[in-house]
């Protein structure tokens, strides 16, 4: 809503300049955006007549015109604009003249003609074209003949003005009118609201016996006033109405148009105008449509309705979709001679619903879904004849269709000044409150200490006690209310062991190197298809959004890695080639007979290229071994059982020979590996990727174990290197197996510290070596215990895996 | 004979003096006073000796060695000294040369400042709640009192995934969840982190992004007390000595309601480029749970108040590290990341 300062100032005293009007508004919940100064910037611009249009000698598009700005000044101004003629008074810019953007005006020859000045357009003092006469919204701005003469133009075409540019939260619809934000002002300021009274002269003719209004459906029209206006004289509305409807952003088009839109600003009630010799019969209906009904709108497009929609019909048919949009048939036209005037409160929710579904937005339906004053309808219809009348437009039928089935019952609210302290928690005494009430318009009566309160008809968003609390509250100030801490039991704050732990996984993962990043939770169907999921996957039964805002966002995803994999290739495609990322985040996947999908927990990670080479260590590579080692590293962090990894060779996304399933005890919590070239090469990234995905839940219900202390060892402990040779295919999890069963309860330790395939040993082989660590509780061990155990687990390697020892 | 014990002497601590390294000492010690050294070698003449000139020359003997040995153990310090100089000297490194190089991985700036949400409400005794992003349309609206066709519904365009089940808009529907849960007893201080969805995609909106809501009940919440936890927040988040701004507004789940602005993170609200030159910076909204929202989910509303708030992360995240692109917040460019 935008609200002209001026146009305010007709309705309330404003003592305050505009900004701190603004200001205390904003503080009161009537938001003010912004303030747009209309004249800012304009200078030594004024009115002039064009005495005399020449052509131009050396050009076919340029004329020369002599412009007087009164008393003897005379001046030549060059314009290259079609649609001047002698005799005009225009905005005539003189040398010096600054304009709207900041173009300064200065003498110029234009092809060998000097100009002392420009002719000026609407839009070069700063007006929006769109809310310009369509004549004028390109060309200089023509202005009444008898505009005078010499006249600083901000004031002659209303730029002496500030707009104040309200963004009213969805509940104010009152504000959605002059009136209504003069209320708010009024009571903020403490100064008396002047409504316009309307008073209406009426011809004998008479409405009753040639129009009538019939409600079919009054759960949707309320209240339906007319008014028969004839002799109608359709012309420009004058400047005033011209400027107040711009200052509104409505463009003026005819004086008829223009006093419904004026009105409809002012008070708030949307009016349609019919051409009352197109409707037949003059009989109106509210009904509801019938299916498949069309009516040609406004605009000239077919409209097809449904029976949940209300029109105006004649007995011809629908006229006007009730509160959003009239018909072309019924329009007021330059041959219109008689009018009847709609004055109707609509049904909030069949507006609103109409309106979306006919896709057609209004000024007028913006009002209805908001809830318009019932009582109103009829105040409006008079203030519309009456400017009608003060315009010379028309005449005014005697009598008024008044079709108001039930009317309005105003609402009473016990107000308890005692509760509204309670829920503030600041005292707020019975006079504040009702000095506040009875100047927002409400009605208050003493009842036994607390307060009656009468809701006038046009705050519509007020219906409960706690309604009353917040108007007092705002008019009292929240700035007033004091800042104090809850005063009740205390009560604990921390986190659950599931959401400590995601935590810790977070930090664990970072601290190994891997960077968080949150990607979007829908994704592309497509997505199973470049994982290559088989087809039976329950990954591939997604949750799908009705109404995406793309394909690639059309689907809840079922995993995350896709999203990473994406992640990895955008910073490839930029030339960041070594990456480690993670992810947290849920997966979602539907249930059968639940209208609600499974919500799960998941964490994956991807990885590609490397760490670089610092100059006193070699590069890490990001491969199977680096992520296994996170996981590890993860598992024993969170205090998890320890994890195994079960080679995985059937899963089409993964690399067959690369690949692992994680299982924690019995329970698979995912999958570790290479991603398979098929997988990379859908994603178009060339490199090699490694990543994981982990059902959080079960990751986090097996974690948390609190460590238990063993007493340390009081005896040394006795190291030896064994080195051995095995078939390549043995996994060296078996050869820890036996060598940790044949060492038996003295071997401490068993680290794996190289693994070597090459020239010293036989293809097909390979040799690891371990570092084992013998220790006793209760005794130094001796070189023959330690000999013997070592001889027993090389005797072991050599029965079970045919190992040789490496010398 | 007493001749050339001095002789001897001076020789020895001669040789001593000249020797350059702990080798050298060594062999001069052998040299005289080994058992083969020149000092015993002239003591075993001692016997050619009278026996009255005996005691003497023995005791000048000791006296030699004695003095001898004193020179030998005070050069022997004095190498190891100049030994262990010289190896300091030789092992010195460039320490201008850079650390081993680790590669810890960043938390998102999004994880970040939500961890630092909640660090603060639950230092206040709040504890944290979560609940299903996909919702029904009654946790998402209806319960927070607005009905369907409420206009308000108009400030949150959604994803639907069937006629009532959609993605949900605000974390809000968590208030409710855990008022039905918890009703009617108080007191309940929860606030609820989590991800939210809507059909908004521009340079200023994401379509999924991140919320914390606040939930408090009890028999005597009041207003005040909402600023008062919200200026704590605003104090702990963004600094000592930022001011909050309270400004009354509309929301359906609460009233009174209010917008919640603090001064400007940039300019201190004096008015600069990212306050709008208003010197207030909106951070969140909040209100008095409405009566209708407590009496729906189990409270009676007569006998309970509470407050809500809730705010976006990323705006705060924002604001707290200069981030002028909401986008990159969801783009994971690593080299945005590794800012963090």
């Amino acid at each position: 809503m935008r609200v002209s300062f001026k146009w305010l100032r007709e309705y309330v005293d404003i003592p305050v300049p505009p900004a701190e009007l603004a200001d205390r508004m904003t503080m009161a919940g009537v938001a003010v955006e912004g303030l747009q100064d209309l004249g800012a910037g304009i200078e030594n611009v004024f009115t002039g007549r064009i005495l005399k249009i020449e052509t131009h000698p050396n050009a076919d598009k340029l004329v020369v015109c002599t412009v007087t700005t009164g008393e003897g000044e005379i001046r030549q101004i060059v314009t290259g604009a079609t649609n001047v003629r002698e005799g005009q008074v225009v905005p005539v810019a003189v040398e010096g003249a600054r304009l709207a953007g900041g173009l300064v005006i200065k003498k110029a020859r234009l092809r060998g003609v000097e100009s002392r000045g420009m002719l000026c357009s609407g839009q070069e003092l700063g007006l929006d074209p769109a809310a310009m006469p369509a004549d004028q919204a390109h060309g200089i701005m023509i202005l009444p003949p008898d505009t005078p003469l010499g006249q600083d133009i901000r004031p002659v075409i209303g730029l002496d003005d500030v707009i104040l540019e309200l963004d009213l939260t969805p509940n104010r619809g009152d504000c959605l009118s002059m009136l209504g934000v003069a209320r708010e002002a009024a009571a903020l300021l403490g100064r008396e609201l002047r409504p316009p009274v309307p008073v209406v002269t009426e011809i004998p003719a008479s409405i009753a016996g040639r129009a009538q209004v019939d409600i079919a459906e009054p759960d949707l029209c309320r209240r339906y006033v007319a008014r028969l206006f004839t002799n109608i004289k359709i012309g420009p509305s004058p400047l005033w109405m011209q400027e107040r409807l711009r200052a509104a952003g409505v463009r003026p088009i005819n004086n008829l148009v223009d006093i419904t839109n004026y009105v409809m600003i002012e008070l708030g009630q949307p009016l349609h105008a019919f051409d009352f010799d197109t409707l037949r019969d003059g009989r109106i209906i509210v009904r509801r449509a019938r299916e498949n009904e069309v009516l040609i709108s406004l605009d000239n497009v077919e409209r097809r309705l449904t029976g949940d929609m209300l029109v105006i019909a004649d007995p011809g048919g629908p006229v006007a979709v009730a509160g959003v949009m009239g018909g072309l048939a019924t329009e007021v036209t330059g041959k219109t001679t008689s009018v009847l005037l709609e004055s109707a409160y609509f049904h909030p929710v069949s507006v609103r619903r109409t309106s979306r579904a006919l896709g057609l937005r209004s000024e007028a339906s913006t009002r209805f879904e908001k809830g318009i004053d019932p009582a109103g309808c009829r105040r409006a219809a008079d203030r519309a004849a009456q400017l009608l009348q003060q315009l010379g437009a028309g005449e005014i039928c005697s009598g008024v269709i008044d079709n108001y089935p039930v009317s309005h019952t105003p609402k009473t609210i016990i107000l308890r000044p005692e509760r509204a302290g309670q829920v503030l928690g600041v005292a707020v005494s019975r006079e504040e409150a009702a000095g506040i009430l009875s100047r927002l318009d409400f009605g208050v009566q003493d009842a036994g200490g607390d307060l009656l309160v009468t809701v006038p008809s046009h705050r519509v968003d007020v219906g409960l006690e706690i309604d009353l609390i917040e108007e007092v509250a705002r008019m009292h100030g929240y700035h007033r209310i004091p800042a104090t801490l809850p005063s009740g039991a205390a009560t604990r704050g921390a986190r659950t062991a599931e959401q400590s732990l995601t935590a810790r996984v977070k930090d664990v993962l970072a601290q190994c190197g891997l960077t968080e990043v949150v990607t979007y939770s829908f994704t592309s169907p497509v997505f199973a298809d470049r994982f290559h999921l088989p087809s039976g996957s329950e990954r591939r039964q997604t949750l799908a959004l009705q109404n995406p805002l793309s394909e690639e966002q059309s689907v809840m995803r079922t995993m995350l890695l896709p999203g990473l994999v994406e992640v990895l290739q955008r910073n490839f495609n930029r030339r960041v080639t070594d990456g480690a990322v993670f992810e947290i985040g849920r997966v979602y996947f539907p249930r059968d007979g639940e209208p609600l999908p499974e919500e799960r927990p998941a964490l994956a990670a991807a990885v590609t290229g490397q760490m670089p080479a610092g100059w006193n260590r070699p590069a890490q590579v990001l491969d199977f071994f680096f992520l296994k080692g996170v996981l590890e590293t993860l598992a024993r962090e969170i205090g998890l059982d320890v994890l195994h990894f079960e080679p995985l060779t059937g899963d089409p996304s993964f690399h067959p020979g690369r690949t692992a399933a994680v299982y924690a005890g019995e329970e698979k919590l995912g999958v570790l590996g290479e991603l398979h070239p098929d997988v990379l090469e859908s994603f178009e990234l060339p490199a090699r990727v490694t990543a994981f995905e982990l059902d959080l839940a079960s990751l986090l219900t097996r974690s948390g174990r609190v460590p238990r202390y063993q007493s340390l060892p009081r005896f040394p402990a006795m190291d030896r290197d064994l080195a051995v040779v095995v078939r390549k295919e043995i996994p060296a999890r078996e050869v820890l197996r036996i060598i940790r069963k044949a060492g038996g309860a003295l071997l401490s330790s068993v680290r794996l510290f190289d693994v070597y395939q090459g020239e010293q040993v036989k293809e097909g082989y390979r040799s690891l070596a371990f570092a084992l660590k013998f220790q006793a509780g209760d005794r130094t061990l001796t070189d023959a215990e330690v000999l013997a155990h070592t001889a027993a687990i090389s005797a072991a390697l050599a029965k079970q895996l045919g190992a040789e020892l490496r010398g | 004979m007493e001749e050339q014990l001095h002789e001897i002497e001076a020789a020895a601590r001669q040789a001593l003096s000249q020797a350059g390294s702990l080798d050298e000492l060594n062999a001069v010690r052998v040299r005289y006073l080994g058992k083969r050294g020149e000092l015993t070698h002239v003591l075993r003449g001692m016997g050619a000796l009278p026996a009255e000139q005996r005691p003497a020359v023995g005791h000048l003997a000791n006296q030699v060695r004695e003095s001898i040995e004193a020179h030998l153990s005070a050069r022997t310090a004095e190498l190891k000294e100049a030994q262990k100089h010289a190896r300091l000297a030789a092992e010195t490194i460039d320490v201008t040369l850079p650390g081993t190089a680790f590669y810890p991985g960043r938390l998102h700036p999004l994880t970040r400042v939500r961890r630092e949400i909640e660090d603060i409400f639950l230092g206040l005794g709040f504890s944290i709640a979560e609940g299903p992003e996909v919702e029904l349309d009654y946790y998402n609206f209806e319960a927070l009192n607005l009905p369907k066709d409420h206009p308000a519904r108009d400030m949150q365009d959604s994803f639907f995934i069937g006629p009532e089940v959609l993605l949900r808009t605000h974390t809000s529907p968590v208030q409710v969840r855990t008022m039905e849960r918890t009703a009617p007893s108080v007191p309940v201080k929860i606030i609820a982190p989590g991800k939210v969805y809507r059909r908004d995609d521009d340079a200023t909106h994401s379509p999924m992004f991140h919320q914390v809501e606040g939930l408090a009940i009890d028999r005597r919440i009041t207003f005040g007390d909402l600023k008062g936890v919200l200026n704590v927040f605003a104090e702990e988040m963004f600094g000592a000595g930022t001011r909050t701004r309270f400004r009354p507004s509309f929301f359906p789940f609460t009233e009174p309601s209010a917008e919640v602005d603090i001064s400007c993170v940039m300019c201190g609200g004096k008015g600069c480029r990212v306050c709008s030159h208003t010197g207030w910076l909106e951070i969140l909204g909040s209100g008095m749970v409405h009566p209708r929202v407590l009496e729906m989910s189990g409270y009676d509303a007569g006998e309970v108040t509470g407050f809500a708030f809730g705010m976006g992360i990323e705006r705060i995240a924002m604001l707290k590290y200069g981030i002028d692109d909401l986008r990159l917040l969801f783009d994971n460019d690593l080299r945005f990341l590794a800012q963090f």
